[in-house]
């Protein structure tokens, strides 16, 4: 939606993802969701995985959740589910996944959330990633409504 | 000593039977698979049922299968054995509990196995291969390299800071608009190409260790994807895939390499290396890593194909080595979603690998 474009910000390589991601999990809190677009390989796992890795306040193993889905962290921030639906084939599998009340009460990172459809929550942040002009460069866009703009306006790189 | 196993973690329902015969072939009763059974069609798409429902709607009856099968009754069995873990939570409690309710109603021993260890000690059931051995679990959930000390002993010497090899393979496969699952796929397509036409960044190789990395490939194939655009004809389709198949070959091997050196001085008795997982079954994969071990007088052991993705055959085989060793948890059986074989290791923090 329009009105709930944020910003893009432009991160020339891998460090300048896993900053912003540790910038974000600073501002993240229990009940936040964030979904993370992009085709294979746009580096949503690693976006998240710094995250994490900045919610945890340590170096803890942060394998790609493809395979078993959901990944969950106690973190002295709460605690962080890292879900990935990019196997899931029907809406109706995400609600044995405890996802709806995962939303209430964590602070959930959610790649290939488009299955989702409606289920995902209106104030989700949402992060768009997508290939920059050099092999490791990304752009990230980011949308949400609900309060998101005034907690992330310092990251905005025009403001 | 027979022993009835139950699979319910991730994508796959199965139950078997197996007994501790002393020739290998005359040890699995029965080994059934729901995906491979006739009546129910191998995934058409790209997912496969991950929900428990699918397993519960599913597993009474590939119990009752395989009894039958192995033509005996649940009274004849010795202990029952179930995956507990590390999985999809519903699947894990679907099995656990009819396990549960099978093993009370007839007064049988429950024993939880861990489904890593089920791939672990696969190589024992169809082969006489003695601790220690090293073991190389290449799926498309896990991509570790374990020295097997014992039974219940394991010591992680490295593993994917990212992505497991075989999820590497389905998302390849993906990006290539090959079928899934990806891995026969991406070897099908490979068996055509040339491997050195477009050459691709080789992940970890020259750094010292046994950890894996895997996520830097996938994104260069999808840049190499992306730039060839609508230029990528069939050949160049194989072409790529030949040569990501090569790349995660060497990487692997490189990597095999450094486990196998650690294995030999700190078990210099040790003979084997056990490649285990889905991946195992790739034939490029298996003959790199058979002449690395060769010229160290080692031997690889690749267990069939149909053991080495998931099965419940190695479940039941797991709980039959832990029952026949006494190693049999006396506590009640709980579901893990996350269920390490080496509790002890170190983490592997991500560094940023560039592929």
């Amino acid at each position: 939606m329009l009105d709930d474009a944020l910003f893009a910000i432009d991160l020339p390589d891998l460090a300048a993802t896993e900053r912003f991601a540790a910038r974000l999990a600073g501002c993240l809190r229990p009940g936040d969701v964030v979904a993370l677009e992009g085709p294979l390989g746009a580096g949503k796992s690693a976006l998240a995985r710094a995250a994490i890795r900045r919610l945890a306040g340590a170096e803890i193993e942060v394998p790609s959740p493809t395979f078993t889905i959901v990944q969950t962290y106690e973190t002295p921030a709460g605690e962080v589910w890292h879900v990935d639906l990019y196997r899931l084939g029907d809406p109706a599998e995400t609600d044995e996944l405890g996802l709806d009340e995962a939303f209430e009460h964590a602070i959930c990172l959610v790649e290939w959330p488009g299955i989702l459809g409606s289920m995902l929550p209106r104030d989700a942040l949402t992060i768009r990633l997508e290939a920059g002009d050099t092999g490791e460069s990304r752009r990230a866009i980011l949308n949400g409504g609900g309060d998101w703009r005034a907690r992330l306006g310092d990251f905005d790189p025009a403001a | 000593m027979i022993v009835l196993g139950l699979e319910s973690s991730c994508d796959e329902t199965a139950a078997a039977i197996v007994r501790d015969a002393s020739a290998p072939g005359e040890r699995i009763l029965a080994d059934l698979v729901l995906s491979q059974l006739d009546d129910h069609a191998p995934y058409g798409g790209v997912v496969p049922e991950i929900a428990a429902r699918a397993h519960l709607d599913h597993l009474d009856r590939l119990v009752a299968g395989a009894l039958d099968r192995a033509g005996l009754t649940l009274a004849q069995v010795d202990a029952i054995a179930v995956t507990a873990g590390p999985g999809l939570i519903g699947g894990l409690l679907v099995g656990l509990n009819m396990a549960q309710g099978l093993a009370r109603g007839a007064g049988k021993p429950l024993i939880a196995v861990n489904h890593l260890e089920g791939h672990a000690l696969t190589a024992r059931l169809v082969a006489d291969v003695d601790f220690p051995f090293l073991l190389l679990l290449v799926s498309g959930g896990h991509c570790q390299l374990v020295a097997v000390e014992g039974l219940g002993r394991y010591r992680r010497l490295g593993t994917t800071i990212d992505d497991a090899v075989g999820e590497a393979f389905d998302k390849v496969a993906k990006l290539l608009g090959l079928s899934y699952p990806g891995g026969p796929a991406v070897e099908r397509a490979a068996a055509s190409g040339d491997a050195t036409r477009f050459p691709l960044p080789r992940p970890m190789i020259g750094r010292p260790g046994c950890d894996f990395s895997f996520s830097g490939l996938k994104t260069a194939v999808r840049q190499l994807v992306d730039r060839l655009g609508r230029d990528r004809d069939d050949q160049a389709t194989a072409d790529i895939a030949a040569s990501f198949q090569d790349t995660v070959a060497r990487v692997l091997a490189d990597r095999v390499g450094h486990a196998l050196d650690w294995f030999a001085a700190h078990h210099p008795g040790g003979r084997h290396l056990v490649v285990a997982g889905g991946v195992a079954a790739n034939r490029a994969i298996g003959r790199r890593l058979e002449a690395l071990t060769a010229a160290r007088g080692i031997s690889t052991i690749l267990p069939p194909r149909q053991l080495c993705t998931d099965n419940a055959a190695m479940i039941a085989w797991a709980g039959l080595e832990r029952a026949r060793a006494g190693l049999i948890d006396p506590g009640p059986a709980a579901a893990r979603a996350r269920w390490p074989l080496d509790p002890g290791a170190e983490p592997k923090p991500y560094a940023g690998v560039k592929a």
